[in-house]
């Protein structure tokens, strides 16, 4: 198993869109820092994060602090992405084989 | 040095431009200087990392250095595993007679110079990258 | 777990150090042992103490230094990437015929090796950039 941590807004750069096509069945998938407008509803990537998570049975984890810090409302968040703090990244850093940053 | 002992697999991730940073010929240096380290290694470029790979860099006229040429040497280090994402070059117009033809000798097959790129499509990328220890991004 | 962590910004720049110090300093709460932290890029500067940051806002260096003293970290600067960006120690100053240095405490400048290193002998590594 893979974690693989997006830290770019999906609207600056492609990461999210390379990390999830090159990502498998089971893996886990952090937003963090500008990553985290990805977790989102309502915006245009919406649809690719629901399939990743339904199709491709990927596990999608948003950074809370850093959602937070940028104003976004944690109701807006698609549903089934989980929220982690930085004891959650920490364990899910252990707990995957190895991390892919997607900078 | 650390030399010995358990080997680990290293995937040196690409994904960015050269020149318009330096990521690109920081990323080289890692990879230079891991080679003496005799790790399992191979580099993936995926996105804009492509462009690295890109023949004909002339720089004269930006006055910086032209490292292209560096990847040609990778051979000669034991990194011959130079995986390109098919669908990053495809999308950027490109094919793999607009990059650098980069080779290793094969001593066992009486070096015999042999490709060192390969192309890899999405399902190839991402099984090559499960089977890492470690993941360097760039 | 043993973890290594490399740092690829700047501070300020870029929130990549910030990251980097929160995740460390919660690896470390949780009892997690940190191989090392190697600081690459425009990451070397994460260790000039010559930065003087606005009083309201964090101190970047310094909370890099208290952490570094505290659990006993090894915080190493890439050798290559500090002399472009002139980030010297006192050797390397001496050295290189330079008036100053202007490391922090805490910090190491050493080579590349360092990380592979921390490849090597980390049991995962988690790259902070940009």
């Amino acid at each position: 198993m893979t974690l693989h941590t997006v830290n770019k807004s999906p609207f600056e750069a492609n990461s999210l869109e390379t990390c999830l096509r090159l990502a498998r069945s089971g893996h886990n998938v952090l937003l963090f820092e500008d990553g985290v407008y990805g977790a989102s509803k309502g915006t245009r990537f919406e649809a690719l994060i629901t399939e990743a998570m339904q199709k491709q049975n990927c596990k999608i984890h948003v950074l809370l602090p850093d959602f937070e810090a940028r104003g976004m409302s944690t109701d807006n968040i698609i549903s089934g992405i989980e929220t982690v703090d930085y004891a959650g990244f920490v364990d899910l850093v252990t707990k995957n084989e190895r991390v892919q940053s997607w900078l | 040095m650390e030399e010995g002992g358990a080997t680990k697999k290293f995937l040196y991730v690409n994904r960015r431009a050269p020149y318009g940073s330096i990521y690109a010929l920081e990323s080289l240096e890692v990879v230079l200087i891991g080679a003496a380290f005799e790790q399992d290694v191979s580099l993936a470029f995926i996105d804009d990392g492509v462009y690295q790979l890109k023949k004909g860099q002339s720089t004269d006229g930006i006055g910086m250095k032209n490292f292209s040429p560096t990847y040609n040497a990778l051979g000669d280090y034991d990194i011959n595993k130079i995986y390109v994402d098919k669908d990053s070059l495809e999308e950027r117009g490109l094919t793999l007679d607009d990059l650098m033809n980069l080779t290793w000798e094969d001593e066992t097959d009486n070096y015999a110079e042999k490709p060192s790129i390969s192309l890899v499509n999405s399902e190839e990328l991402a099984a090559l990258m499960e089977q890492q220890d470690v993941v360097l991004s760039f | 777990m043993k973890l290594g962590i490399m740092v690829s910004e700047g501070p300020y720049q870029h929130q990549a150090s910030d990251s980097a110090y929160n995740f460390t300093k919660a690896a470390l709460e949780k009892g997690h042992e940190i191989f090392r932290v190697f600081f690459y890029h425009d990451g070397v500067n994460n260790a000039t103490r010559l930065t003087v940051p606005p009083q309201d806002d964090r101190n970047v260096v310094n909370r890099w230094s208290e952490l570094a003293k505290q659990y006993n970290l090894d915080l190493v600067v890439c050798i290559a990437a500090a002399q472009r960006r002139g980030l010297l120690d006192a050797n390397e100053a001496k050295r290189n015929g330079k008036d100053a240095d202007n490391i922090a405490e805490g910090f190491r400048i050493s080579g590349l090796g360092q990380l592979i290193e921390a490849g090597i002998q980390a049991e995962r590594l988690v790259v902070f950039g940009d």
